[in-house]
């Protein structure tokens, strides 16, 4: 249809200036017909994935917003009829829950700096030399990821006993640290690698030490991976439950604290726990795409 | 020379003490655990482990929620990070909401879909109010095992999907726009650019993420434990019940030997099957 209307356009263009034989040929829409369509559908997917991570979100806050009765009523409208923050109230004001939020915000912070800072270089170690042993380092490596808490934890305890650190944050910090030392490690060399070893042996010529070509190439190029990395290893923390709850009487972790009361809690505890847990959740991803996103928008240009 | 041989146990040698330290001790202790009781070497735990009626559909139940979601996930988290790299409007938006569940909690995820998949819960209301149904589905009704690995699936794939997809996307910008503008310019359609330049490519991440997934899926049990209480057993979920519950460590341990068997045999056969990321260096 444009195509038809285009080329008649042409034509009578081409009569009225029959002088020239240069003119322009039709505009070819096709292309940018494509290109919308496509940013339409690549549009409409990523509605429909955000679509299926928010929705799950909200319900469960709203369910939290609701009053006792509200909950119990059936079938329920997505709106709850009665509006309060008596479930969230009585969540709060739950013994353990301030406490535990605390709890669980240093033994994270703590987590992912150590797990930085010994795994960071057994990253970059494996990702640039090759040596004698490698194979089993990476071996040994899996083996200690692939270890369920429960048979680390159980022992675990009665370490900390014997060395008077039961029942303290220090203990998780350590559990912890030991389950995302390997993650770290793996994330670090993938990311180490794809670093092109150029830019690094360039710097080298240029007078830098290998130290020095690793803290000032090297690391700037692998920051937005570590930043990625640094937000497993804190999810990773905060989501842990089997060893801070094995480890910790009295001083858990809040996702402990909320699993141990389950058992003799109400559905309205539940709602109101979940929505809890995923409150800081929004916050912590929130601060950290400003700086995902920012990294993301530098290295693309 | 001699230092440059030398200098990659520097950087290692601080992860192998720590290790060490706070894994290998346990789990020589774990396993001896599981093997000795007073009297020295003994089966009877793993005689205990077996007549359990719980510890088969344990281990039923958590393959096929690995053989489920893994790749799933992977799909789902490359076509994800490719629709994030066509930038749409909103990118921004959208990346926010696709990162939210990577600092949420298994146990909260499952509390989530738990206020969805209740017997009064958001999906039968909606299933009764538009005449679906008279009185809803029991999705977690304990005879009901497909509603229920249904549950469970969603729910660790609404989880869990975003950690691969930051793997992946943290892989994504580590490839240079120009391999593809190239391919592009050579005529390359979008399936063979996929194929031949951006998977390729994405390889190490990829594997980092593969490996890490079906592990973490192997450990999952805060989810089912959220949702279904111990009618859907998941093997780390029984490990659990035996230590805290049933106040039997020895079983528990076994157990835990269970779930590691499995993992290091996955982690091995993952190494042999896709190329470790150094060999394609050297």
């Amino acid at each position: 249809m444009t195509d038809a209307t285009g080329s008649t356009a042409a034509t009578a263009n081409t009569a009225a200036t029959s002088a020239q034989r240069r003119a322009l040929p039709p505009v070819d829409h096709t292309p940018l017909r494509r290109r919308r369509m496509r940013a339409a559908w690549v549009q409409f997917a990523c509605i429909l994935i955000s679509l299926f991570m928010a929705l799950p979100i909200v319900l469960v806050g709203l369910s939290a917003l609701s009053s006792r009765a509200a909950l119990a009523e059936f079938p329920k409208s997505l709106l709850p009829s009665e509006l309060s923050t008596e479930t969230l109230q009585a969540f709060l004001q739950a013994t353990g829950t301030f406490p535990a939020f605390g709890n669980s915000l240093l033994v994270g912070l703590y987590t992912v700096f150590w797990s930085l800072v010994v795994g960071a270089p057994a990253g970059y170690a494996l990702a640039r030399y090759a040596f004698r042993g490698k194979e089993p380092y990476q071996v040994f490596i899996l083996l200690v990821r692939a270890l369920p808490i429960v048979v680390l934890s159980v022992p675990l305890a009665t370490m900390f006993l014997q060395f008077g650190v039961y029942d303290t944050v220090f203990a998780v910090t350590l559990v912890h640290t030991v389950l995302a030392l390997p993650t770290t490690v793996l994330i670090t060399a993938s990311i180490f690698v794809s670093v092109p070893h150029d830019v690094e042996e360039a710097a080298q010529i240029f007078g830098c030490t290998r130290w020095q070509a690793a803290r000032k190439v090297v690391l700037p190029l692998a920051l937005p991976g570590l930043a990625a990395s640094s937000i497993f290893t804190f999810v990773l923390s905060w989501n842990e439950i089997l060893g801070a709850t094995v480890v910790t009487l009295g001083h858990r972790t809040l996702p402990a604290q909320v699993l141990t009361s389950l058992a003799e809690a109400s559905q309205a505890y539940r709602f109101a726990g979940g929505f809890a847990l995923i409150l800081p959740a929004l916050l912590f991803i929130f601060v950290m795409r400003r700086y995902l996103v920012n990294m993301w928008g530098t290295t693309l240009r | 020379m001699r230092s440059v041989l030398r200098s990659p146990w520097l950087l290692l040698t601080p992860s192998i003490v720590l290790l060490l330290v706070l894994f290998g001790w346990p789990l020589v202790d774990g396993v001896l655990e599981a093997f000795t009781d007073e009297h020295g070497f003994t089966l009877t735990h793993w005689q205990r482990l077996f007549d359990d009626p719980y510890f088969l559909d344990a281990l039923r139940n958590t393959l096929l929620l690995i053989v489920i979601v893994v790749p799933v996930q992977l799909v789902l988290a490359v076509a994800m990070s490719l629709l994030v790299q066509a930038r749409p409007r909103f990118v921004s938006g959208h990346f926010y909401l696709w990162c939210i569940p990577l600092a949420i909690s298994e146990l909260a995820a499952g509390l989530v879909w738990l206020s969805i998949f209740d017997n009064r819960g958001y999906l039968n209301s909606l299933l009764v109010s538009l005449g679906l149904s008279e009185h809803g589905v029991q999705w977690l009704s304990y005879d009901n095992t497909a509603t229920m690995l249904l549950t469970v699936v969603l729910a660790e794939i609404w989880r869990a999907t975003s950690l691969v997809f930051v793997i992946v996307v943290a892989g994504v910008q580590m490839v240079p726009r120009e391999y593809d503008e190239a391919a592009q310019v050579f005529g390359a359609s979008f399936w063979q650019r996929l194929r031949h330049v951006t998977l390729p490519m994405l390889k190490p991440s990829l594997q980092v993420a593969l490996i890490l997934r079906t592990i973490l899926a192997l450990q999952a049990f805060a989810v089912a434990q959220a949702l279904t209480g111990r009618d859907f057993p998941l093997l780390v979920g029984e490990t659990y019940e035996w230590y805290v519950g049933l106040q039997n460590p020895a079983v528990a341990s076994a157990v835990a030997l269970v779930v590691l068997a499995i993992s290091v045999g996955t982690a091995v056969l993952y190494l042999r099957t896709v190329r470790s990321p150094s060999e394609a260096e050297s």
